[in-house]
């Protein structure tokens, strides 16, 4: 008996080096070919939206003066945070109450399997539906008025609420089992066990998620178009017509003046950076969470 | 170890079958394992024709066993022989398993356990159970996991400051984790993980505690200090015990029940399990020859 080295072993042929130095260069090749329309956003959105930046471009609003001075983006941060809040505040507790239902009673139910159905195919309406029904239901049926700005958060919340309930139902599958029985065990009843149990230990999870799908109504333009349209002036009235940074980057990008062109490139750079900090802070409460 | 203000039993509200001579003569059906009859201050428990399911698969055939007041019963038999699903029938915690139902009687003392009139919250809270993966909750701390059994009850009234330390006490965790009890739960290793989950099991003062295979993921140490606890704790609460461990069965166990395949083969005393069974199938489970 010899013993065992290298020499042993069979060889690695040369087909079997050079296919695998090939299926490397072209799975980088692909890799990079996805990074240069990314690189290239972030290129001209820091070129052409910081030289527009400005003390003033944040603190005053757009004048809608074509010739004079433009103005900033206050209004349209301020309206968006308005409508993305009440949107949040209807989205994200019904979401949650979606995802409960179906984690802990419907379980495979056939209604339970109805409404994963439909959720799913909620998140894959298009995003100006939404805006389309609402402007059906709501504003051409002068339901409150006509425009305003809390069509525009219903609007939201429905596009939002897909994602919620979706990226809740997951995180409370994460729960283990053992913590319901254990809660269970104990003589808990099952609401006790889903406030006390399931949710403080799915909390992290639940943040997340319902930040991303905040984050993904801070940037729709469409739900808003038809229903709150657009306005200069700064308001909390939710019941009137609102500003906002999707909208007004549509307004502006279609300018023949420079300026306000330029405003609307320094309104998309601020959306982004605003959808980054949400996402940055999503990842940062989820990895807390695995730590814990 | 068990503080005596703990071991107020014949207070509580409910029906306990007559005095201590008629339990005993209840407990006289099982073997008798020598406990002196001032002790017997818990409660009987009794299982008559007891068949479960898994949606159409039948795992338990028909079982019939009575758990004396104050002793230790164990459960062995192989896996999938339905030891769980026993003990998990009888404080009702088989029918939250989607698709699985019981039939059958399994009384406590006078108690119809699945009474359509009983509330199962309440039965669990008289029958408390220990699982075989110690699962503190994670959010808790060692504190609030002692006490998550009766802020999940809505029990008021109870004094926390006390209790908590008491329940601590009874399962010798206390001097271990006094000093952090802000300290969340899963911060301890294995074994005190798994006294925690006793201590908090312990702390909504059950009459019946029921162990699934409560030391399979402890070391040798952390499970003989489990297997003291489960000698003390037995002269306040009846126990049953489900066990892979044969020598486990034989340290704790006053009498020890023999499953396969649904169906109980042998109960009898511990002692006469492991030296002399009556039936050859359970003879050799216990000497290794299958299982």
């Amino acid at each position: 008996m010899s013993a065992i080295s290298t020499s042993t072993l069979p060889r690695i042929s040369d087909r079997r080096r050079y296919a695998d130095k090939a299926m490397r260069g072209l799975l980088l090749a692909a890799t990079l070919i996805a990074l240069v329309p990314l690189v290239l956003v972030i290129y001209f959105l820091l070129k052409r939206g910081l030289s527009s930046w400005s003390g003033s471009f944040f603190t005053t609003d757009p004048t809608g003066s074509f010739f004079g001075n433009p103005g900033g983006i206050r209004s349209a941060i301020v309206g968006s945070l308005e409508m993305v809040a009440l949107a949040s505040v209807i989205a994200i507790p019904v979401g949650i109450g979606v995802a409960l239902y179906l984690t802990e009673y419907g379980r495979d139910h056939w209604f339970a399997n109805l409404v994963r159905y439909f959720v799913d195919v909620m998140t894959g309406v298009p995003s100006i539906m939404f805006g389309l029904f609402i402007y059906i239901v709501l504003v051409l049926g002068h339901v409150g008025g006509t425009f305003t700005a809390w069509k525009g958060a219903i609007a939201l919340s429905l596009l939002m609420m897909p994602i919620v309930v979706r990226s809740a139902e997951v995180v409370l599958l994460l729960v283990p089992g053992h913590l319901r029985e254990a809660a269970l065990a104990l003589g808990a009843p099952r609401w006790r066990v889903l406030t006390k149990v399931v949710l403080p230990t799915a909390l992290p999870g639940l943040l997340t998620g319902s930040l991303l799908a905040i984050a993904r109504g801070m940037g729709e333009t469409a739900p808003l178009l038809f229903t709150v349209t657009a306005a200069f002036g700064l308001t909390g009235n939710l019941g009137a017509i609102m500003n906002s940074l999707p909208v007004q980057i549509y307004n502006d990008i279609q300018s023949p003046r420079t300026a306000i062109v330029d405003r609307a490139w320094g309104a998309g750079l601020t959306l982004v950076l605003i959808v980054l900090i949400l996402n940055v802070i999503a990842r940062a409460v989820a990895r807390r969470s695995r730590m814990a | 170890m068990i503080p005596p203000e703990t071991t107020s039993k014949e207070q509580t509200d409910m029906s306990t079958a007559g005095g201590p001579s008629e339990r005993s003569q209840a407990a006289g059906e099982a073997p008798a394992t020598g406990v002196s009859e001032k002790q017997r201050t818990g409660h009987t428990v009794k299982v008559k024709d007891l068949h479960a399911y898994y949606g159409s698969h039948h795992s338990i055939k028909g079982v019939s066993v009575d758990f004396p007041a104050n002793e230790v019963t164990a459960i062995i038999g192989p896996s999938g022989s339905g030891k769980s699903t026993v003990v998990r029938c009888i404080n009702r915690m088989h029918e939250e398993i989607p698709g699985a139902r019981a039939e059958g009687s399994v009384m406590l003392d006078d108690l119809d356990v699945y009474d359509t009139a009983a509330d199962v919250t309440a039965v669990r809270r008289l029958i408390g159970m220990v699982f075989q993966k110690p699962n503190p909750f994670p959010t808790m701390s060692i504190f609030d996991n002692v006490a998550a059994g009766l802020r999940l009850t809505g029990t008021r009234g109870s004094d926390l400051k006390e209790l908590v330390p008491r329940s601590l006490q009874a399962v010798g965790l206390w001097d271990e984790v006094k000093d952090r009890l802000q300290e969340p739960g899963i911060g301890l290793s294995g074994g005190q993980q798994q006294r925690l989950c006793i201590a908090r099991t312990v702390a909504v003062e059950p009459e019946v505690i029921l162990m699934d295979e409560p030391c399979s993921a402890l070391d040798p140490i952390a499970t003989l200090r489990i297997e003291e606890l489960i000698d003390e704790l037995k002269e306040r609460y009846t126990i049953v015990i489900v066990t892979h461990n044969m020598q486990q069965a034989a340290r704790v166990a006053n009498s020890t029940l023999f499953m396969l395949d649904g169906e109980v083969i042998e109960h009898d005393e511990t002692n006469k399990i492991f030296t002399n069974p009556g039936d050859e199938r359970t003879e050799r489970y216990v000497t290794g020859k299958f299982g």
